[in-house]
This record gives structure tokens, C-alpha cells and sequence, in this order.
């Protein structure tokens, strides 16, 4: 009876079918393990190993997800805030990265430099400098949005499709190189833990804490829910909105200096392609309703994992890096029918009948 | 069919999710007729319409329609226009950057034997219908250089040389001016002469008894009654919209009787007014004090206490608050000066459908406070339960989703929300509408209490009897403007009479 009863509450968790989720991609590394005669653990294997260039760090494949979903995490974070308040994506995260990248490294170079070994400013203002230009541009979406009333989505495009050539602009149509020690740091390694994935954990932590140990958790919320009634309330609406897309912009930029730090350059054409769309899905992934209002960030954090999970799965099982996408949609089309309405309903009625069947 | 009417519905009944929006009404229109549709919001006028023009389908009952044969079912406007029906609304459903001559003749161009428009004749066309009807326009001009009326006229024009047999007019004169309104009814009364059948909806009592011959009233969905116009003085229109009869008007006890006109000003407004909704007006109300706002559903009720709140910036005029002269750009700085509004819309700008109980009722304390200044989970959770236990919710726990309770509990919980706010002026829009009788007389009673405290209320109703139980004095609105005050002898038929207003009071 408590069993049933602790299966009905872990049913009731709002973070039960992202988990779930992530669970049944981490099975499927198990099932082929064992098909292939390998430990049957081996995914969830982390060992110490000596590298040439990083020295002593953490390695597994577990390991690898939550460096590599880093970008993907981070962009998370802000997306599920903008898509909360004003119900709407903002789809030039993947841009403002490049941007935020190549402006980073241009300064860092120099303007028209295309490969350097001297910084050309110090390394924390060029860094800063590239998440400030996240936050630039976070605010003009969120002007768009928030003040102008444009949709989201139009709102976004402007910069989805200008970012990544004014990065390229700023850089001269070069791939400007950082070939110094420092700058790699932040694509690297910190001590024997990838980077990446300290800058994630500092990411929630103080997004989280911004959340709850403010009232801004609940603004975005009620914004993102109902926007008059909230102005009646005495919330400014349209400056929680413009407020959310600045932080999504800011993280933008965040995640453009990771994913930068990973190659030591800008490479525009190349950094955040296609990150918005992952973002996106790791939001909807998280059981995070696409029109707004409630939230869940530990469920986005958690659909950008899997995301990268699928990913570093595929290619355990040998799917080659071109193919991959197909079996990448085959698998999100099944997570996201799990968790539709419609689908959910009809397991409802089910387990309803069973009940009643067994009660007769 | 008598061989007068042109257009009759009988027993129409149409169902919205959980309301019955009409109930079998029936509907009568004779030739060469201007036929008043009155009820306020909701009564279900709009509705009716919708169900001539084939834009709802009505669940049951009939539509004839002179000249055809069997019942009528319009499935969209083109099958009403086809018979006859034709609907000119309050916005212009006409192309601005199109000619006159154009706008009258679009999707029915005449054409050459080419299969080419024939721009010669219709020009030609088009200005002997405009001659005809005696309006003075160059129909090769754009639509756009004229005013709102000419073209609300041109969209007549165009359903009348369709050969109408019945126009309907919703709202036609909202954002008209006087000498427009005037220019409206003579064209109007030409048709009507002509032999149309004319369904004029407005919420003016002017201009229905300007221009009518017969008033139809609806309320809540049913009939209330066919009358020629002579027949119903504005009072007894009035009484029959909100649904009083004035025979039996029981005597109501006031149970505040202070003396409060003594006491100093909380809000002094003077000239205030918002473009489109609400005219200027002034509106003084002091400490301790209850004043009513009467008047029918849409005369600016609702437009005036949003102006002074600051959910509509007003346009003009001046407010001041506890003597000083103050700005509101919006709602919240409105709250830091101590003002709270309950609005009447519960749904679009009150509840917070998604959030629970406990957050919908600290959210306008916690707005005050500001962002950084989080209430810890404890306090909001004793201010939530002290609520709770106040204006008694009847509620599973804290943490249910607001949506998941009755109407009249979420209205409470609003209520919670601005009372956790210890609001020095309180407006209430509606406070009392789909809430059971006896928490009805516990939130008058709670308004009495409140002025009591020297708090000051502004208490909208379209009840007047639960005013006239709680007021010190009431304003009078009427479309909207405010039109006056009754600070002494406010009984119910000395406010109806004031909300009908014009010159039949002796009836």
C-alpha cells in the first residue's frame, strides 16, 4: 500500500516525466552495453585519466553529457524565464553567442587581428565585455517584446539573423584566434573538472537564488499568466518582461564565451548554430508549458541534459554525426508525445479502468 | 406572416459553455421600423444578432424572413446578406485605402462583357446611390479622408443598394459626435421611410428615444418584452434592463448613518477624464466615506474608477490624494499612495488562474513591497491563512490553484489581495457579483466596517440596493459621463429615475 502510494507521489512530481525521460536514454546505453558484452555501467563510469594538455581530469561519458550540454543548459536557463513571461522564444540566443564570441575575441586580439598570442586587454575585460554585449542585446529584444508589443518570435528574428554578421563584421570576416593559456580556461578545464560545468552550477545558483530568495520567481509567473490582472496588482508587467529577456541575453552571452573558450576562437559562423532550437526543446523537454506562465528550471536543466544524452548515445551506438539528427527527432518525438495532453489523458482513463477492473 | 413584418424569430435559444446566452426569445421587426435592441452587457443582444447574421448558430426556434419561403438558417454573413440581412457595426469593416465607389461595390463589381471591371458605370453608380441617400461625398476618393460617420454611412449605403430588407446597426454611433449622430438618424430615417426594417442597437437612451419606434429588452438572456416607445418611459426601460419593478420596491434600511462630510478629502478629483471611455469629471470623496457609483453596465462606471486608479491613464484633469496633488502613471503608483481596485472583469484582470491561493493573496502586498523585499514563506503563509479565515474561502488548502475554486471564492480571494494591502481607499468594481446572499451582506457589512476605520470606498454595484444598504452618496453615471450626485433621499426610485435621467420622471 505505501509502495502504491510512493509511486502516486513520485507520479504527482512535476520533474517526474523530464527524469523519466532522461532515465529511459540512460537505459538505452545500459541495453547496449550488455548486447555488446561491455560492463553494463560503463556509461555511468567516471575515471581519472592523464591527458597532454589538461593533465589529470574526470573522464566518462556522463561526465562528457554534462560538459557538452553546457551551452545548452545555460541557454536553458534564460529561455524557460523569457517563455514563462511573455510566451514567447527567443530564437537569437544562438546568434548573440556568436556575436558575443567574436566581439570577446576581437577585443581581446584586436580589431583585425586574426591570430594572437598576446592579449591585446586584459582577459576579464574582454570576457566581461562579450557578456555585456548578451545583456545589449537581450535588451533590445526585450524592448521589442516587452514595450514595442512585437512577437517574440519576429521580435527575435531582427537579431537571430543581424548577430552573426555583426560578429562577423567586428572580426573582419576572420576567425580570430586566442591562442593563449588563460582564455582556454573557460572551455577547459578547472582542476580535474571541466569548466563548463562549474560555470553551469554558478549559473543556477545565483539564477536560482535570484528566484527565490526575490519575488521575481512569482512576478514572472503571474506576468506570464495573466499580464492585466497582474498590472491591476501592481507588477509593472512590461518591465518583468523586458527584465527576462535580458537575462536571457546575458546567459546568451555566457554560453558564447564557453562555447568560444572550447575552440580559443570566434568562429561566427560556427558558434550557437542551431543552439536556439536545442534550447527551445530542453524548455519543452522540461515539461514547461510553450504558452507561458508556470515554470520549471530544474526541468529545463534537466531537457538540455538530455539532450546532449541522446546525443553522446548516438554516437555510443555508432550512429555516424550526419544521421544522427534523424534518430535525434525520432527520440524527442517520443518524449514529447509522452508528455501530451491528449496521451496523458488516455493513461490516465487506463490505469483508471485497470483500477476499477481489479476492484471487480 | 402578417404582410407589415419583414422579419421575425421565434423561441431562440443559443448556449455558450455553462451559460445559457439566450433562452427563447423571440424577436419581431416590421417594414419601415427603427427597432431599439436594449439589455445591458450581457443580456445577450449581441448574441441575437449573431444569430440573425449567421455568425452563431442557434441551438433552437426560427428565423423568417419576408419573401422566403420555410425557416431560415444563415450559416455566415453572405447567406444573411443573400436573404436579406445586412449588419453594419460599431468598427468600419470597410477598406480605408479603397475609393468610395470601390468600398461600396467590393466583391460585386459590375462588370464589361470582358470579364473586366467596369470602372466607367460603377463610379457613375455609386454616385447616384450616394446622391440618393443624400450624402454629399466624391465617391472617387479614397475612404480614408472621411470622418468616421461618413464612413459608417458608406458601409450603410453599400448594404442598402444590396437591397437590405432588414439593416442592423450595432453601436453604430459609439465614437460619433453629436452632429454626426444627428447626420446618422436622418439617413436613418430615410431608409426607414424607404421601407427597411432597421435594428438599432445602443447603449444611449438619448438617441433611443430620438429615433425609435419600438424597443425590444432583453435580460440575462430572455425576453423581457416587445414595446412601442410610447409605451416605456425611460424609467420604466431602465427598470426593465436591470430587471426592478418599481411597484414593489420595498423601503431599504441604510445602516450607516454618520455624518462623514465633515472629514478631510482622501481623493479630490477634478476634470479627469480618459479619451474614448470617460468624460471629464470631478469626484470628491472624504475620509470614512462610502461613495456609490450607479448606472447602467457600460455608462463609465467601471472607466471612472479605472482613471483615478490608474489602469487607464487619465487623458486630463488633476487628482488629489489626501490633499496633495498627485500623478499616477500607473496601478502600482496608484497602491504606494494607498489605493486598492477590485475590478469587475475577475477573469481577464483579477485572478492569477495558474498561481495558488496563498500567492494570489500576497501578490498586490508583495508588489508593494517590491521585488527584493520577498515576504518569507512563514509570513505569507499567516497572511494567507488570516485572509482565508477573514472573508472566509472556502478552499481545500493554501497551495490549490486559484482557478480550481468557485466564482464567488476567487472574487474573495481578490478581495483578500487588497484587504492584506490595508488600503487607505478601496475602489470595488462588482465585489458582490455570483456570490451567495449571505457573504453578499457580509461584504456590505465589511464596507461599512472598513469606513468605520476612516477608510474611504468607492463601491460600484449594479445593485442598487446593496448601495443604498452601505452609502453615504452617490455619483450618477450615464453614457459615459458622470451626470450628477444623490447625497440625501436615495431611495431605489429616486437612482433609477437619476440613472434614466431626461424629462419623464413624473410618470
Amino acid at each position: 500500500m505505501s509502495k502504491r502510494s510512493l509511486w502516486s507521489k513520485l507520479k504527482g512530481w512535476s520533474l517526474f516525466l523530464p527524469v523519466v525521460s532522461l532515465l529511459l536514454v540512460m537505459a538505452v546505453n545500459i541495453i547496449h552495453d550488455i548486447s555488446v558484452g561491455a560492463n553494463p555501467f560503463s556509461f555511468f563510469m567516471i575515471t581519472l585519466r592523464e591527458t597532454t594538455g589538461n593533465g589529470t581530469i574526470l573522464y566518462g561519458r556522463i561526465i562528457d553529457i554534462l560538459n557538452r550540454g553546457s551551452e545548452v543548459a545555460i541557454l536553458a536557463i534564460g529561455m524557460t524565464l523569457v517563455v514563462s513571461s511573455s510566451a514567447g522564444t527567443d530564437i537569437s540566443v544562438g546568434s548573440v553567442m556568436s556575436l558575443c564570441a567574436s566581439f570577446c575575441c576581437m577585443l581581446l586580439a584586436g580589431y583585425g587581428v586574426s591570430s594572437t598570442s598576446t592579449l591585446a586587454v586584459p582577459l576579464i575585460v574582454g570576457i566581461l565585455a562579450g557578456i555585456a554585449m548578451g545583456a545589449v542585446c537581450g535588451m533590445f529584444n526585450g524592448t521589442l517584446v516587452a514595450y514595442f508589443g512585437i512577437q517574440p518570435m519576429v521580435a527575435t528574428l531582427i537579431l537571430f539573423s543581424a548577430a552573426r554578421a555583426i560578429g562577423l563584421l567586428l572580426c573582419n570576416d576572420l576567425i580570430v584566434y586566442v591562442r593563449n593559456g588563460t582564455f582556454g580556461i573557460f572551455g577547459g578545464y578547472l582542476g580535474i573538472i571541466p569548466t563548463p560545468v562549474v560555470i553551469v552550477a554558478i549559473c543556477i545558483l545565483v539564477i536560482g537564488l535570484l528566484l527565490r530568495k526575490t519575488a521575481l520567481g512569482m512576478y514572472v509567473q503571474s506576468v506570464g499568466i495573466n499580464a492585466r490582472a497582474s498590472r491591476i496588482a501592481g507588477l509593472n508587467s512590461k518591465r518583468i518582461i523586458f527584465l527576462t529577456y535580458l537575462i536571457c541575453g546575458l546567459l546568451a552571452g555566457i554560453a558564447g564565451i564557453v562555447a568560444s573558450s572550447r575552440i580559443t576562437s570566434a568562429d561566427s559562423n560556427n558558434i550557437g548554430l542551431y543552439f536556439e532550437m536545442d534550447a527551445i526543446l530542453a524548455v519543452a523537454l522540461g515539461g514547461n508549458s510553450l504558452g507561458g506562465g508556470k515554470f520549471n528550471l530544474a526541468g529545463s536543466i534537466i531537457g538540455a541534459y538530455t539532450i546532449q544524452a541522446i546525443t553522446t548515445t548516438l554516437y555510443a551506438l555508432g550512429v555516424s554525426s550526419t544521421q544522427a539528427p534523424v534518430f535525434k527527432a525520432v527520440i524527442v518525438i517520443l518524449i514529447v508525445a509522452i508528455q501530451a495532453p491528449p496521451l496523458q489523458a488516455y493513461f490516465k482513463k487506463r490505469s483508471a479502468a485497470k483500477q476499477v477492473k481489479g476492484a471487480a | 406572416m402578417d404582410n407589415n413584418v419583414v422579419l421575425t424569430a421565434r423561441g431562440i435559444t443559443m448556449t455558450f459553455p455553462g451559460v445559457k446566452a439566450l433562452e427563447k426569445v423571440d424577436f419581431t421587426l416590421r417594414k419601415g421600423e427603427i427597432h431599439a435592441l436594449m439589455g445591458e452587457n450581457g443580456a445577450g443582444k449581441s448574441t441575437l444578432i449573431k444569430c440573425l447574421t449567421g455568425i452563431n448558430d442557434f441551438e433552437a426556434g426560427e428565423i423568417h424572413v419576408d419573401g422566403i419561403s420555410g425557416p431560415v438558417k444563415n450559416h455566415s454573413t453572405k447567406d444573411a446578406q443573400e436573404v436579406g440581412i445586412s449588419t453594419v457595426y460599431q468598427e468600419v469593416n470597410l477598406c480605408p485605402n479603397l475609393s468610395v465607389a470601390e468600398n461600396l461595390f467590393i466583391g460585386r463589381e459590375p462588370m464589361t462583357k470582358f470579364h473586366t471591371v467596369d470602372r466607367k458605370s460603377y463610379v457613375k453608380r455609386a454616385q447616384k446611390i450616394m446622391d440618393e441617400l443624400g450624402i454629399s461625398v466624391d465617391v472617387t476618393q479614397n475612404l480614408e479622408n472621411y470622418s468616421l460617420a461618413i464612413q459608417q454611412m458608406v458601409a450603410i449605403a453599400r448594404a442598402v443598394d444590396m437591397e437590405c430588407k432588414v439593416l442592423i446597426l450595432d453601436e453604430p454611433t459609439s465614437s460619433l459626435d453629436d452632429e454626426e449622430v444627428e447626420k446618422l438618424f436622418t439617413l436613418m430615417r430615410s431608409l426607414r421611410d424607404k421601407g427597411v426594417g432597421i435594428v438599432f442597437v445602443t447603449h444611449f437612451l438619448e438617441q433611443v428615444y430620438a429615433v425609435c419606434d419600438r424597443i425590444t429588452v432583453l435580460r440575462d438572456g430572455q425576453l423581457v418584452g416587445e414595446f412601442p416607445i410610447a409605451e416605456l418611459p425611460r424609467v420604466k426601460l431602465v427598470a426593465a434592463m436591470m430587471g426592478k419593478n418599481l411597484d414593489d420596491l420595498a423601503e431599504i434600511q441604510k445602516e450607516s448613518t454618520a455624518d462623514v462630510s465633515k472629514n478631510p478629502l482622501e481623493i479630490s478629483a477634478k476634470g479627469l477624464s480618459h479619451t474614448g471611455t470617460i468624460k471629464p469629471f470631478d469626484l470628491d470623496i472624504h475620509k470614512g466615506e462610502v461613495v456609490g457609483v450607479a448606472g447602467l453596465l457600460g455608462s463609465g462606471r467601471s472607466e471612472m474608477a479605472r482613471a483615478i486608479y490608474g489602469a487607464d491613464r487619465a487623458s486630463t484633469g488633476t487628482l488629489s490624494v489626501d490633499g496633495k496633488e498627485v500623478r499616477i502613471g500607473q496601478p502600482i503608483d496608484a497602491m504606494n499612495l494607498g489605493m486598492g481596485m477590485l475590478p469587475d472583469d475577475r477573469k481577464a484582470e483579477g485572478i492569477i488562474a495558474d498561481l495558488s491561493v496563498r500567492e494570489n493573496i500576497i501578490l498586490a502586498l508583495q508588489a508593494k513591497k517590491g521585488m527584493f523585499k520577498k515576504l518569507s514563506r512563514a509570513k505569507q503563509e499567516e497572511i494567507a491563512a488570516r485572509y482565508i479565515d477573514l472573508v472566509q474561502i472556502k478552499t481545500a488548502d493554501q497551495e490549490t490553484l486559484v482557478k480550481q475554486l468557485s466564482g464567488g471564492n476567487q472574487q474573495k480571494v481578490i478581495l483578500a489581495r487588497w484587504l492584506a494591502t490595508d488600503p487607505d481607499f478601496l475602489i470595488l468594481d462588482e465585489p458582490t457579483r455570483g456570490i451567495d446572499v449571505g457573504t453578499k451582506s457580509e461584504i456590505q457589512k465589511m464596507i461599512v466596517k472598513l469606513a468605520g476605520e476612516g477608510k474611504s470606498i468607492l463601491f460600484i454595484s449594479s445593485e442598487i440596493a446593496e448601495m443604498l444598504r452601505t452609502c453615504n452618496r452617490m455619483a450618477i453615471m450615464r453614457d459615459g459621463q458622470k451626470v450628477g450626485e444623490l447625497d440625501h433621499d436615495l431611495t431605489q426610485e429616486n437612482v433609477m429615475k437619476a440613472i434614466a435621467g431626461g424629462g419623464e420622471t413624473h410618470e
